[in-house]
């Protein structure tokens, strides 16, 4: 007997978004990542356009400090590790800071 | 050969580029990276390659480079610090602004807040950090001067020596290197710092020189507006001796005659708080006698009510020693075809000018 298929499993992955101000500079497409945490799904991000990186993040891998980021609608604090846990439906939105000007 | 009748002037707005009709008055020709902060330019080279600085008010500092005058521009590398190690203290190593531009015998220097100097032997497509100068434990010494951390505003290049380069800094004195980068000596005896404690005001390494330019002829000789009054040294910077100006020896730019060590041009500003013309009125102090004497020159320049600061890379003066471009932080723009004598306006409604470029 010849197994069928079986039930089709749609896996859910985060999905980063990046604010449209970025395309004025660089690609900047959303992405969905197979990454849990926000520091990994950025990478994964920004492996599909390496010069992205260096819009996001500042020679440290720090976020910017006038980009702000935020996971299900609240705001990331840890600007250092990126260190938040996102879930398989977690939705990453990449934002311009109105400190910025 | 650069274009003498060309000019760039780099804006919080754009790069704006001039050009003068033969006999005519300068005009804005084109306008690349509207609404971008433009810190500073690298005039086009032989080949018409030329380099942008931008400092994105979100996502940093970027370099775009033109191989066509700045006709189309692409972005290249931007230079970057390594990996700050743990037990390093001080600034951050982060890259906060490319504040100068420089290029010679095949490199281009990038002087950058937080006073880091970088390298490029490709034009921008990489760079490489001048660690040398980075580790230099003096370093822990300097600050900011006008901005939180300290910064690299001068370069210049020895025209007869390769491997020879000075740097200044607000505030870190005057560096130079004579082995193309591998060591440094600071190169700032004779600068005073009233802004330090008294025992502290000679040390050569907490100068501020607001800017430092080289004579193009006569390279021994270098010219120093500084934030405690106008230094000059004729023996290379291994010395410097103060000159004393009419109106006010503050101010932050200085322009060397390329082929008269003795001409030099300031702009005087009210010390050191203040930082608007003397008076209201804007003015131009010229030396041609190695700065014995001062004359003030004001034709053409607006005498009321007058409240343009000249910052340190707003003043230049072209090839020929004659004609000259002084834009000010509120979005003004003079020339002068005769060495200063007279000035013309150019726009009084520019973005507030970062830097202005002959060639």
């Amino acid at each position: 007997m010849t197994p069928g298929p079986g039930p089709r499993i749609i896996a859910a992955m985060p999905r980063i978004v990046f604010t449209s101000q970025l395309r004025r500079f660089t690609a900047a497409p959303e992405v969905d990542s197979s990454a849990l945490t926000l520091r990994g799904a950025l990478d994964e991000a920004f492996s599909h356009n390496p010069r992205l990186r260096g819009y996001v993040l500042d020679d440290q891998g720090h976020l910017r400090p006038n980009v702000v980021i935020f996971v299900d609608g609240q705001r990331s604090t840890d600007r250092s590790a990126l260190s938040d846990v996102l879930a398989a439906d977690s939705t990453v939105h990449v934002l311009q800071a109105l400190s910025g000007g | 050969m650069s274009d003498p009748n060309r000019a760039w002037v780099a804006t919080r707005k754009g790069l704006f580029e001039l050009r003068r009709p033969a006999a005519g008055a300068w005009q804005i020709e084109r306008v690349s990276f509207l609404a971008e902060p433009v810190t500073m330019l690298l005039p086009p080279d032989d080949d018409g390659r030329m380099l942008a600085a931008l400092n994105l008010g979100h996502f940093g500092v970027k370099v775009h480079a033109s191989d066509d005058a700045g006709a189309h521009w692409r972005e290249v590398a931007t230079p970057s610090f390594p990996e700050q190690p743990k037990e390093a203290t001080g600034v951050p190593w982060k890259l906060v602004l490319i504040w100068s531009l420089e290029a010679a015998g095949g490199t281009v220097w990038a002087g950058t807040i937080p006073g880091g100097l970088f390298r490029s032997q490709d034009f921008g497509a990489s760079w490489q950090l001048v660690d040398a100068l980075w580790q230099r434990p003096e370093r822990a010494e300097w600050f900011g001067g006008g901005y939180d951390a300290p910064g690299i505003h001068s370069i210049c290049p020895h025209p007869g020596q390769p491997d020879e380069l000075l740097i200044a800094l607000s505030c870190g004195g005057a560096w130079a290197t004579r082995d193309g980068g591998r060591d440094w000596q600071v190169q700032s005896s004779g600068m005073r710092a009233d802004f330090m404690p008294p025992e502290r005001a000679a040390d050569p390494n907490i100068q501020d020189p607001h800017r430092v330019v080289r004579c193009a002829a006569q390279p021994q000789v270098l010219w120093c507006q500084h934030h405690c009054g106008i230094w000059r040294s004729t023996d290379n910077a291994a010395s410097w001796h103060e000159l004393k100006a009419p109106l006010s020896s503050f101010g932050f730019a200085v322009a060397v005659h390329p082929q008269d060590p003795d001409t030099a041009w300031f702009v005087p500003a009210i010390k050191d708080e203040t930082r608007v013309p003397v008076g209201a009125a804007l003015a131009v102090t010229r030396t041609r006698d190695g700065g014995r004497s001062f004359e003030t020159l004001r034709a053409g320049l607006p005498q009321q009510h007058c409240y343009d600061l000249i910052y340190r890379h707003g003043l230049d003066v072209a090839a020929d020693g004659r004609s000259l471009l002084m834009g000010s932080t509120t979005g003004s723009l003079w020339a002068s075809s005769d060495g200063g004598e007279q000035w013309q306006t150019v726009s009084l409604n520019l973005p507030p000018i970062y830097a202005v470029r002959f060639g």
